[in-house]
């Protein structure tokens, strides 16, 4: 497939490999931000590639993962309730709240709808002016310019019956919540390339400065990725620590101009629950006050609601990269994706989902 | 739990068991299966010999070997490009019984229609049926039909059962894969699947993906000339390559090995997954079979493929090995190795 095989090219990754393994003098650990990174390492075996001096950390860019217990057992309470068409993106359906999950709420009678776009929900509403329809708008910089699109789309419609309920989380607070961490073991970062795409790579130049970590932007495919890696791992051998860009050719330095505009016009940001890392200040997007009707947590008046997070698995540590799925003791016994006890073993770009698809044996 | 970091871990509550029913117990993955080996296995079994799952059972009569299956068809849009309800409903049925090295025979034909179905839709349906019972040769020779309320069914669903007479000289059967084996697949993987998916979930791709939906009868009939070394057959149905492969490495407890590079995937079919995040080893099809050949017999084996029009690209993809039995093993095509998973329920669209 044009533009996809030629970064998935066998010879060229062999040669990516090789130039690391020269390059590396001595132990690095890394960590890949994106779930997406972290499940193309495992898919093509990447990390075998590499010398056993570099130590990959999966760090906690998956939204399934970070999207905190309370925010589920909302979507659960509004999902519930006769009058309202919930639309959600597929790989939350499954994710447990308290006590049951989408999926279970739509076996007891919710109506629950798997959507490809936050336009499509727009749709339903105007298909179904009687219905309440509510849009889950979770994910990180990527997904939220198409969610806030949908917004002025139905306040340009005057839809009264369309609503967000917004679990939007930022990227860079993230790294630096890691990299604050007295446990933190990254010495340098492969940053998101799709959340770069939008947001630019500006944001990360005062986290280089202020950590001395080198931050390379990267894009997904196995070329990509050992691209980045060398990238990174030269600038930990030459003691450098600067912003790179790997992805050229979707990153451009300032993000793209357009997104950005419309994020700003409908979202603020403010502090936002991380499942398994907690509170982050700055951390995420809300609905600006301009947008509150649109606000499914004020509409469905359950901002009450708030889960305390039993502390049973280490998906935390998981999360921040200070352990991997297998140190778990629960891992492919008491926790499986059919009866997970954490995120990371539920979405499909989770860390733990994605060792016991690919790691088991 | 509390670290130095005063970083609060937390984790969800598990959902041990589902008191009702979920979509996922109908997706051809883990949930599946443990309603089959849970429920309706120890209710129906009795104290007959525990062989392994099969698409259609086997019984001696006198004068032969008899197969027989049955399966119910529910699809959404009834009509799809490449097929429609009613050809998926011969095909299907037939299909199970050629997995077993059975000639399909007798098919029976029973529906659940909705009350308001324009008796248009039915009668296209209808002919659908004919004309692919005509062309596999099988008649269609009992039925049923019930109407439900408007709004307590989805249009159609048709329920056919099938018998057929094992081939001579044949005994294709999980429990004959040895390591050893050659793995072929009979074509590219994932076209049915994306097919329905770009029509139900109006995602209009640039070029319009076809549905594989066609009878493998005429197939394994040319296959059958490989006799004992025709070990076993499976079509991949729902949860595609994938399930099917951990079923028997889970069933006959024997590990299967397979090349990423070697598995035909179409070219429109790998750009939808990609835009989707799905895995084509996972998405369904309705005219693929993957083979289970003595090892001796493999290229013998592909050439019949080859000269087939109900084969499109096939391939050896791997072989059954004894190391890592019931687990399912790709090489990537980049040198490393990853597992192949059985899916809970079906695969679901990434966020991003």
């Amino acid at each position: 497939m044009k533009y996809l095989d030629e970064y998935r090219d066998a010879a060229a990754a062999r040669q990516l490999a090789a130039e690391i393994a020269r390059t590396t003098t001595r132990p690095w650990s890394i960590m890949e931000v994106c779930g997406g990174q972290t499940h193309a390492i495992l898919r093509f075996a990447l990390d075998e590639l590499l010398p056993p001096e570099i130590n990959l950390i999966h760090g906690p860019g998956c939204p399934v993962c970070v999207t905190p217990l309370e925010m589920i057992d909302k979507a659960l309470a509004i999902a519930a309730r006769p009058e309202v068409i919930f639309c959600s993106f597929g790989d939350m359906l499954r994710v447990p709240g308290s006590a049951k999950d989408l999926f279970t709420v739509k076996s007891e009678g919710g109506d629950v709808r798997t959507v490809y776009s936050p336009m499509d929900a727009v749709k339903l509403a105007q298909d179904n002016p009687a219905r309440q329809v509510v849009f889950f708008a979770v994910g990180f910089e990527t997904t939220a310019p198409a969610n806030a699109m949908a917004v002025v789309q139905a306040k340009r419609l005057g839809l009264a019956n369309f609503s967000v309920l917004v679990s939007h989380v930022l990227v860079p607070p993230a790294m630096q919540a890691v990299l604050a961490s007295p446990d933190c073991r990254v010495q340098g970062f492969l940053a998101a390339g799709h959340v770069c795409a939008v947001m630019g790579v500006e944001e990360y130049t005062p986290i280089t400065a202020r950590y001395r970590v080198p931050i390379v932007v990267t894009g997904f495919e196995p070329i990509d990725i050992l691209q980045g890696l060398l990238m990174c791992i030269r600038q930990l051998e030459d003691g450098r620590a600067e912003v790179e860009n790997q992805y050229a050719r979707a990153v451009r330095n300032e993000g793209n101009p357009a997104a950005l505009a419309i994020l700003k016009e409908v979202f603020e940001v403010v502090p936002r629950k991380w499942r398994g890392i907690g509170e982050i200040p700055a951390s995420g997007w809300a609905l600006r006050e301009s947008y509150a009707a649109f606000d499914a947590d004020r509409r469905f008046g359950v901002a009450h609601i708030t889960a305390d997070e039993p502390a049973e698995c280490i998906a935390g540590l998981v999360l921040q990269g200070q352990k991997k799925p297998r140190d778990c003791t629960a891992f492919g016994t008491r926790c499986t994706p059919d009866h997970p006890l954490g995120a990371p073993m539920v979405s499909a770009e989770g860390a733990c989902s994605a060792y016991y698809r690919y790691r088991r044996g | 739990m509390s670290n130095p970091g005063g970083i609060d871990f937390s984790c969800p509550i598990p959902i041990v068991e589902h008191s009702t029913v979920q979509l996922a117990h109908g997706g051809g993955g883990r949930l599946m299966r443990n309603l089959i080996e849970g429920l309706f296995r120890p209710a129906f079994a009795g104290d007959g010999p525990h062989l392994p799952a099969h698409d259609s059972a086997v019984v001696e009569i006198a004068g032969g070997r008899l197969a027989m299956t049955t399966d119910t068809f529910v699809v959404r849009p009834l009509f799809f490009p490449g097929g429609d309800i009613g050809k998926l409903a011969v095909y299907g049925t037939v299909n199970d019984l050629a997995m077993s090295g059975a000639r399909p025979l007798y098919l029976s034909a029973a529906f659940v229609l909705e009350e308001g179905l324009p008796m248009e839709t039915l009668r296209r349906v209808v002919e659908s049926m004919a004309a692919a019972s005509r062309e596999v040769g099988v008649r269609i020779i009992t039925g049923d039909t019930k109407v439900v309320d408007r709004g307590h069914g989805d249009g159609i669903f048709i329920n056919t059962a099938g018998v057929g007479r094992v081939m001579p000289g044949l005994d294709v059967a999980p429990q004959r894969v040895v390591p050893g084996d050659a793995v072929i697949v009979s074509g590219d993987l994932g076209r049915h699947g994306m097919a329905v998916m770009s029509v139900r979930e109006g995602l209009g791709f640039e070029s319009e993906l076809q549905s594989d939906c066609a009878s493998l009868a005429g197939l394994v009939e040319a296959l059958a000339v490989l006799g004992h070394d025709l070990h076993c057959l499976r079509d991949l149905t729902r949860g595609g390559l994938a399930a099917a492969l951990n079923e028997i490495a889970i069933d006959v407890a024997v590990g299967i090995e397979i090349r990423q590079a070697a598995i035909p995937v179409s070219e429109p079919v790998s750009a939808a997954c990609e835009v989707l995040g799905l895995d084509p080893l996972y998405v369904a099809n309705e005219g693929r079979l993957v083979a289970f050949v003595a090892e001796q017999a493999a290229e013998k084996a592909l050439e019949i493929f080859l000269r087939h029009p109900a084969a499109h690209c096939p391939a050896i993809i791997g072989h059954v090995g004894e190391i890592h039995p019931r687990m399912v093993e790709v090489l990537s095509p980049l040198g490393g190795r990853r597992l192949l998973d059985l899916l809970s329920g079906e695969q679901m669209p990434r966020i991003c």
